[in-house]
């Protein structure tokens, strides 16, 4: 591996590292000074655009991109949201960069507001996080003193007020559109689109959405340069005119069974395997690994054969996983059953379905009542096909539901089932050595409870 | 507006949702750190504060409930405890043993998962990723994050977040 030098993380273990002297001492907010000094919107979101930075909450979409989407002259007002609401299992990126350098994510804030004409920015924040909580706001507070935020910054004619939005441990509130309807005081529902956010978001302005990691990335990439940025990474296929590349560093989650679980920068594109055995100190215990989450559990699987996939957006497509996600790495070791660890995510996500959409309400639901009738030793190889069935259509991808919670649930399903199919079918006839080739129906062993 | 006997919420708590009522556009952005407030003071925000809630944010109680129901957090029949304890139940700390710790907590305090002891100083609640999964398995009791647990130092971590909260009680 190449030497690398955190960036994002650069005030990780710096006594102090999370105040504004501290933050100005590595050069923090000379930059937002000078862009509202010599420039205007228009440039911010070329050198965004340029950049090729594409978000890290998930979907990966370009952030350049998406902001020239806000309509053009609008009179305003104009939101800038900033999703802190990480919920997605594995994932804690977002919680060390608030905690420990949280005026690098309000610079990003501010730049991202100058350049889409927001003047007020919510950033909304999971319950969970009342350390990030008391950081942002003391930090907030740090910035109103110094006139870094108000009206009329530094002269500039720019006026910005951030304000935190506390949210109340639902994950589906992490959904962009359900976020928003969260802060407008609603049931998350999320909503159909379009329109999209940046046409009609929150209070039904123009609006746009961007994850905390993605707000660090533009307060980097206006002090060090979009040179600097797409120096690091995986460049665009030259073959592929729609392949955006996987530029920067990102921030990977390590957990589960290794030694040295942590929070780890590292150019897009290092393997799941360089990251374990280079950062994580290998598997625990000098176990194997059975299977590896690349990107939060709505991700999917990878085996342990498919672990040199190198962690960039397209890598973990290239292995039937839905994507990059969060880049957060989870260990599962050879002494892990595929059948308990199929059950913890279908728990997870007929927990956390909002309700709206019968393929995403029922058939969380019911996958998880399955994996409790297989656990229960009644099991039938039937129900593989069933959950299988059910993987495949639930979801936006095939078109049944209005958001990606769907999706995300689907794929555990689909990879688990499809990569370890024989230690499905042993479990089932070992537990259920009488009934596992029936085929009538069975009922349900306990209802789930409704949402 | 719903006339009703008691009246839940206090002039402090009406004079702090008032002071965040400039950040937005429209009050009903209001409706979820109003429910912060009253659940901060009273541990559960019962069918009165609904009501109230709606009366100072000039929305229909109905619509208050529909947003409060939405999001489990919020305990509407009785108080939970003086500490309330999320037990992280998602797939990194399952991994390390969350779901067995859940258990033994409950088993230990007698009481069902959701549930508060009879006391009322602690209710144990599983919980998904707390985003603490480097720390797993993981509670967030109150505002402190307990790492790294097993069954034994769960309890006595536990032990010093009720402490704590019972001293800021006689405070
Ligand atoms: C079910 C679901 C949960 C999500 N949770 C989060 C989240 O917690 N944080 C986040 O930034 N994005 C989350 N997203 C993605 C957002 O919808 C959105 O794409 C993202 O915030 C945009 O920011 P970015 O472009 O900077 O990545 C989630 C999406 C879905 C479908
Ligand atoms: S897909 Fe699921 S979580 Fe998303 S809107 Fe539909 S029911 Fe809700
Ligand atoms: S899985 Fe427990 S904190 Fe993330």
């Amino acid at each position: 591996m190449q030497p690398f030098k955190p960036v994002l993380l650069e005030a990780v273990g710096v006594p102090d590292g999370n105040t504004l002297a501290s933050y100005r001492s590595r050069g923090g907010y000379a930059p937002l000074e000078r862009i509202l000094r010599e420039q205007q919107p228009a440039d911010i979101i070329e050198m965004v655009k340029a950049s090729k930075l594409r978000g890290r909450g998930g979907a990966g979409f370009q952030a350049g991109l998406k902001w020239s989407f806000l309509p053009k002259d609008h009179p305003g007002p104009i939101y800038l949201c900033v999703n802190a609401d990480e919920s997605e299992p594995g994932t804690f990126n977002n919680r060390i960069l608030m905690e420990d350098d949280p005026h690098q994510v309000l610079e990003g804030t501010m730049i991202s507001a100058f350049a889409t004409r927001a003047t007020t920015a919510y950033i909304y924040l999971r319950y969970e996080y009342p350390h990030a909580w008391n950081r942002l706001q003391a930090a907030i507070d740090e910035c109103y003193a110094a006139g870094l935020l108000g009206k009329n910054i530094q002269g500039s004619q720019f006026s910005l007020d951030i304000y935190l939005h506390r949210g109340a441990a639902a994950y589906i509130c992490g959904e962009e559109t359900g976020l928003i309807e969260s802060l407008e005081g609603k049931r998350a529902w999320p909503r159909i689109k379009p329109p999209f956010p940046a046409i009609e978001g929150v209070f039904r302005k123009p609006t746009v959405v961007n994850n905390v990691e993605t707000m660090a990335c533009v307060a980097q990439i206006a002090r060090r340069g979009v040179d600097w940025f797409t120096s690091i990474g995986v460049p665009a296929d030259p073959d592929n005119p729609r392949d955006p590349g996987s530029y920067g560093p990102k921030l990977y989650c390590l957990s589960g069974h290794v030694e040295k679980p942590g929070c780890y920068e590292a150019p897009l594109g290092i393997t799941a395997r360089e990251l374990i055995d280079g950062f994580g100190g290998g598997v625990w215990k000098g176990r194997r690994a059975k299977a590896v989450i690349p990107g939060g559990i709505s991700m999917g699987l990878m085996t342990e054969a498919e672990l040199d996939t190198p962690l960039d957006f397209k890598g973990p497509g290239t292995v039937g996983c839905m994507g990059l996600g969060t880049a957060a790495v989870v260990v599962i070791d050879e002494t892990v059953s595929i059948v308990d660890f199929l059950h913890n995510s279908c728990r997870f996500f007929a927990h956390e379905s909002c309700g709206q959409c019968t393929p995403c309400r029922e058939g969380t639901s019911w996958s998880l009542r399955m994996l409790e009738r297989i656990r229960a030793g009644k099991g039938r190889l039937k129900d593989l096909d069933i959950l299988l069935e059910l993987g495949n259509t639930m979801g936006m991808m095939p078109g049944s539901t209005i958001c990606g919670l769907a999706d995300g649930a689907a794929w555990p399903i689909k990879n688990a089932i499809t990569k370890f199919r024989n230690e499905f079918e042993d479990y089932i006839k070992r537990t259920n050595p009488e009934g596992w080739m029936v085929t009538d129906p069975v009922p349900a062993l306990q209802i789930v409870g409704a949402h | 507006m719903i006339a009703h006997g008691r009246r839940v919420i206090t002039d402090e708590m009406v004079a702090e949702i008032e002071a965040l009522a400039p950040r937005y556009p429209d009050r009903r952005a209001l409706v979820l750190p109003a429910l912060h407030i009253v659940n901060r003071e009273l541990r559960h925000v019962p069918l009165d504060a609904v009501v109230d809630v709606a009366a100072v944010l000039g929305l229909p109680p109905a619509e208050v409930q529909d947003t409060l129901t939405f999001y489990q957090f919020f305990h509407q029949a009785k108080p939970h405890g003086k500490v309330r304890a999320f037990v992280c139940r998602s797939i990194s700390c399952a991994l390390r043993g969350g779901d067995e710790l859940l258990v033994e907590l409950c088993r230990k305090h007698g009481v069902e998962p959701y549930g508060t002891t009879e006391d009322g100083s602690l209710t144990l609640e599983p919980a998904e990723c707390l985003g603490a999964c480097d720390f797993a398995p993981c509670i967030l009791a109150n505002d402190d994050l307990l790492k790294n647990l097993d069954p034994d130092s769960a309890a006595a971590a536990l032990e010093e977040v009720k402490a704590r909260a019972a001293a800021r009680e006689d405070s």
